[in-house]
């Protein structure tokens, strides 16, 4: 099976390459495919399967159980909108029916033009910026109706600094060489990390 | 936990004190002490997970009565549980009314309702009534996760059990919990199905009538079954099962759980082929060919059937008169087959292997190990066919042993094979090289060498392709008796009860008791008129001997050479050439549909008697329903052409048979028809001595590979045209369709693109067939399944050849 594209796919072995164990690659390589594809198609998890040594009914397995993998096509920009206690009482309800109307879909879908998808969403954790929603998963503090229009235009213009849904630029990780220590067992690991020495390993 | 740091501990359990050891889970001391924990996800054979939480009871350590899974609470000294307390009683009710709230209340048409451990944990512990009034969960309902099994999942509890048994024992993790919360479920990949050789066992173990098999959907209801404990007769392993019936029909076999054996599991093939022995196409009546018209067979009765071939036996004479097959018989058919044989048609020339298997010699004389003994050996040497393929049990067997770390597995073979994802090592040799390959290992600084000769090590032989002759296996045989002295064998012959025949003596120079036909017991002298002084002909010599017009005579023993014997060629001239053929079957296969006589024989399932699994296990086989039409028994067909032919063989029924046996094999001695019958036969009777000083032959050298051909590589299918899986409706389809697999890089040599079809040439024949690009071959090899249905490898192959190449033409 392939999916990835070649630069994916170096990208991939090296991903694995950092455990022990390949199975333990196998959330990181999910991120990649929604990276590449905006959402993780049967494809991304047929290969990922062959890349980490297990079948596709596992890595689905896995996929299925996080919510933001997601295993259907969503648009460009995906919305989540809160909708538990506090935001609920500082007006996500009217906001959601706002942006119903004026992305034109039901929560849970995607705009024709394939630019949005509208959700309803758990507490995100700003309850003192209530209400709030995310922006490919960009927190919006106290949000309006108005301010939700002009997010709206903001994003269909480009005009703005939010990646691409599934984009992982701020959470990849990287490993600067000294302090890299390649993949090693659990058992065969005889000595503190680099990074506990008193040095700090520089 | 090693085994020295096992001690003894007190457990109260319900006021009583019981003994369990450190480390056991609380639910198995309570089973063991006879005290019942309800419970759906728990079991003995995998690994505890506590997903449902039914087994929930007070454990008091110390700090007081607290509710705690049982089957995840190891036993600790002083422990005070009760399974009766009115916690554990709330607890109960409580888990069953949450289990209910999505469960349909669908038993009235759900195949498991009677034998449901959900429905019955629900009248003894249950609340009586749910509180739930709202809208259940729905699914669509069922949806078919493989070609054998269905699923209905707004049924499916979530247990984990079918889901732990995929990954955890059978190593195909096709089925997984899917999405959380509510809609948690279990499903398989899009597209790729559950299709797994031990996928029938999920059915048994599922506690609700989630997972139901499509060969019994609907066909009985529990109350109606009658059923008897049987052993499973498809391979040699001798699984032990219980085989079931409805209205004089057989339904269903469960597996029964057997340490020394299946550990209750069963691979799909055993599991499901009873459905062959109801089928319409079994002979229920003798017929003999229409001296009119000699395309026809004509339906007569057994008086004419039975005097045509005492007749022809009788004109044949006892040199030219060939018995072959019978494995598929009971120890006391083959007994009183091999009795007929000797004592009075006088001949030899009888052998139960189809030159497909090892010879005699080995399979008897080999120092024996058993299965249990391969599960706890240091190191397991597999030198011979793809288990998972041939003997599925047995892979489960050492799958298990190897991913817990109690043994370790090495294979020696030119192909891949199913064991490889759990082997220690995988070393691939040349087609026939093995005996090179492992004398090579064993004197280099290679650690493997000094694993295998400082511990103990058990052999798995046989013959991993059937395009090579038996010489590789026994120059493999001869390197290890050499160089590893201590190793103990366990001959991988697969047909049925292929041992139980050896032992009673159908293979040429060998007589009931794994003893020389030149040195016959005492007691067996006195029983049999006349042991013929030299020995008869082996399969091969007599189809090459009926070929040369030499056999006149030849009885085929519930055996199809047409399609078994490796030489396809040979076979269809032998059958050919002989001036009668006397078939005694079950079905019409292309052997005995040209035949002279045939003789219909009662299948499994209708007979009753006992057989020897490939460690040399003797257990029973019972008799469930009714033989159709006029069949009759094996042993029944012997003594009656012994009448016929002026002989006696003074049998007059299977314990009679038996008894005699008890008498005249030297290596049954002891096993009474007593100890037959008695409850030892559960776990079965090991026979393991053998009277014979082994002699190997010497093996013939492998030839050099020419560099224009590709040598062949024949191995077996769990799947494949085999008679059994043809005859069932559920299982005929899942063969695959014939394909000849060879490395890329020589299709490329070549110049063949993959997926074409190809002209494959061999000193045999020259057939059509198409070639597909396989990474996992061996180059300068090609694989071609045997048995499969359409063009069958037996055409390429040339039985007195030790290795077969074949060449690969474009059209």
């Amino acid at each position: 099976m392939t999916f990835f594209t070649d630069e994916n796919l170096a990208l991939a072995e090296e991903i694995i390459g950092r455990y022990p164990k390949p199975r333990s690659a196998m959330i990181p390589l999910l991120h990649l495919a929604q990276e590449q594809e905006g959402w993780v198609t049967d494809d991304a998890m047929t290969q990922i399967g062959e890349l980490v040594g297990t079948t596709s009914a596992e890595v689905l397995g896995t996929c299925s159980f996080y919510e933001m993998f997601k295993r259907h096509p969503v648009g460009k920009y995906v919305i989540n909108i809160c909708t538990t206690m506090s935001c609920a009482l500082m007006g996500a309800g009217d906001l959601m029916k706002h942006a119903e109307s004026r992305l034109n879909v039901k929560s849970g879908s995607t705009t024709p033009d394939g630019l949005f998808t509208l959700e309803g969403a758990e507490c995100q954790a700003a309850c003192t910026e209530a209400p709030c929603l995310q922006v490919n998963y960009r927190h919006q503090y106290r949000v309006t109706t108005d301010q939700f229009d002009e997010l709206i235009d903001e994003l269909a213009l480009s005009d703005h600094d939010v990646p691409d849904h599934g984009v992982l630029s701020q959470i990849r990780q990287h490993i600067p060489e000294d302090r890299s220590v390649g993949a090693v067992p659990p058992e065969d690991v005889k000595v503190a990390p680099v990074w506990f020495s008193e040095d700090g390993g520089s | 936990m090693s085994e020295q740091d096992v001690t003894e501990v007190t457990v109260t359990v319900n006021g009583t004190e019981i003994e369990a050891q450190s480390g056991e889970m609380l639910i198995a001391a309570a089973d063991r002490a006879g005290v019942h924990i309800p419970r759906f996800c728990y079991h003995e054979r995998m690994s505890s997970v506590g997903m449902c939480r039914m087994c929930l009871v007070d454990v008091d350590t110390g700090r007081g009565p607290m509710l705690q899974p049982s089957c995840m609470v190891p036993v600790s000294e002083g422990m005070i549980v009760d399974t009766e307390s009115d916690d554990t009683k709330r607890a109960q009710e409580g888990i069953l009314e949450f289990l209910l709230v999505n469960h349909p209340l669908d038993c009235p048409v759900c195949d498991k309702g009677g034998e449901c451990p959900l429905q019955d944990q629900t009248l003894a512990y249950g609340p009586g009534e749910s509180r739930f009034i709202e809208e259940k969960r729905h699914y669509e309902k069922p949806i078919p996760i493989s070609d054998l099994v269905h699923l209905d999942r707004e049924r499916c509890i979530l247990c984990d059990r079918c889901t732990r048994f995929a990954d955890e024992i059978a190593g195909d993790p096709l089925i997984q919990f899917t999405e959380r919360g509510n809609s948690t479920q279990v499903l398989t990949f899009p597209d790729e199905p559950f299709s797994s050789y031990f996928s029938g066992n999920t059915v048994q173990i599922c506690p609700v009538g989630a997972l139901t098999a499509a060969p019994y959907r609907f066909k009985a209801r529990p109350w109606d079954l009658e059923e008897n404990e049987s052993t499973c007769t498809t391979c040699s392993m001798g699984c032990r099962i219980s085989v079931q019936s409805s209205r004089n029909e057989l339904v269903r076999y469960l597996g029964v759980d057997v340490e020394s054996v299946n550990h209750g599991w069963l691979c799909d093939k055993g599991r499901f082929n009873f459905e062959a022995v109801n089928s319409d196409e079994r002979l229920t009546s003798p017929f003999v060919r229409d001296p009119d018209n000699q395309r026809q067979l004509l339906g007569t009765d057994w008086g004419s059937a039975l005097a045509s071939s005492a007749e022809a036996i009788r004109r044949a004479g006892p040199q030219k008169v060939g018995i072959i097959g019978g494995s598929r018989l009971t120890n006391e058919d083959a007994y009183a087959w091999s009795k007929f044989a000797r004592s009075v048609i006088g001949t030899d020339n009888v052998d139960a292997q189809l030159g497909d298997g090892l010879p005699a010699e080995l399979v008897l004389g080999l120092p024996p190990a058993t299965i249990a003994d391969a599960c706890e050996a240091d190191t397991v040497l597999v030198i011979g066919p793809d288990l998972k393929e041939e003997l599925a049990i047995l892979h489960l067997r050492l799958r298990g042993a190897a991913t817990k770390g109690r043994t370790q597995v090495v294979q020696i073979g030119a192909a891949t094979t199913g064991s490889d994802s759990y082997a220690q090592r995988s070393i691939r040799c040349q087609t026939g090289e093995a005996a090179k390959t492992l004398s090579e290992l064993l004197s280099s600084d290679d650690p493997l060498a000094k694993q295998l000769s400082d511990g103990s090590v058990v052999v798995i032989l046989g013959r991993s392709s059937v395009a090579e002759s038996v010489d590789p296996a026994v120059a493999t045989a001869a390197v290890i008796q050499a160089e590893l002295p201590h190793a103990t064998f366990l001959v991988a012959v697969r047909r049925g009860n292929v041992r139980g025949a050896l032992d009673m003596g159908l293979a040429p120079g060998f007589l009931p008791g794994r003893t020389r036909i030149s040195n016959p017991s005492a007691s067996l002298t006195e029983k049999w008129k006349q042991i013929p002084e030299k020995s008869g002909l082996g399969t091969s010599e007599m189809l090459q001997a009926a070929a040369a017009g030499q056999i006149e005579t030849l009885i085929l023993l519930g055996a199809d050479p047409l399609s078994d014997f490796p030489d396809r060629n040979l076979a269809a001239d032998a059958i050919q050439k002989t001036k009668t053929v006397i078939a005694i079957d079950n079905f019409a296969t292309s052997s005995v549909a040209q035949a002279d006589i045939v003789l219909p024989a009662t299948a499994y399932g209708e007979q009753s008697g006992t057989t020897t699994n490939i460690e040399g296990r003797i257990s029973r086989v019972a008799q469930k329903i009714t033989s159709p039409g006029s069949t009759r028994d094996d042993w029944m067909i012997a003594t009656e052409l012994a009448w016929r032919l002026g002989g006696d063989l003074e049998l007059t029924s299977k314990e009679d048979i038996w008894r005699e046996i008890e008498q005249v094999a030297p290596s049954h001695a002891g096993i009474t028809l007593e100890r037959v019958q008695s409850s030892e036969m559960f776990e079965g009777i090991l026979v393991q001595q053998s009277s014979i000083d082994l002699a190997l032959p010497v093996p013939k050298d492998t030839p050099v590979a020419d560099g224009y051909g590709l040598r062949l590589i024949s191995g077996r299918k769990l799947w494949d045209a085999a008679t059994t899986t043809e005859q069932s409706p559920s299982l005929r389809h899942l063969a695959e369709s014939p394909s000849i697999k060879v490395h890329p890089n020589d299709l490329q040599r070549l110049g063949i693109p993959s997926g074409t079809e190809v002209r494959v040439i061999s000193t045999r024949a020259t057939e059509n067939l198409t070639v597909t690009a396989d990474d996992n071959v061996q180059r300068g090899t090609a694989i071609l399944p045997f048995n499969q249905p359409g063009v069958g490898a037996n055409r390429f192959i040339d039985a007195t050849a030790v290795i077969n190449d074949i060449r690969i033409e474009t059209l």
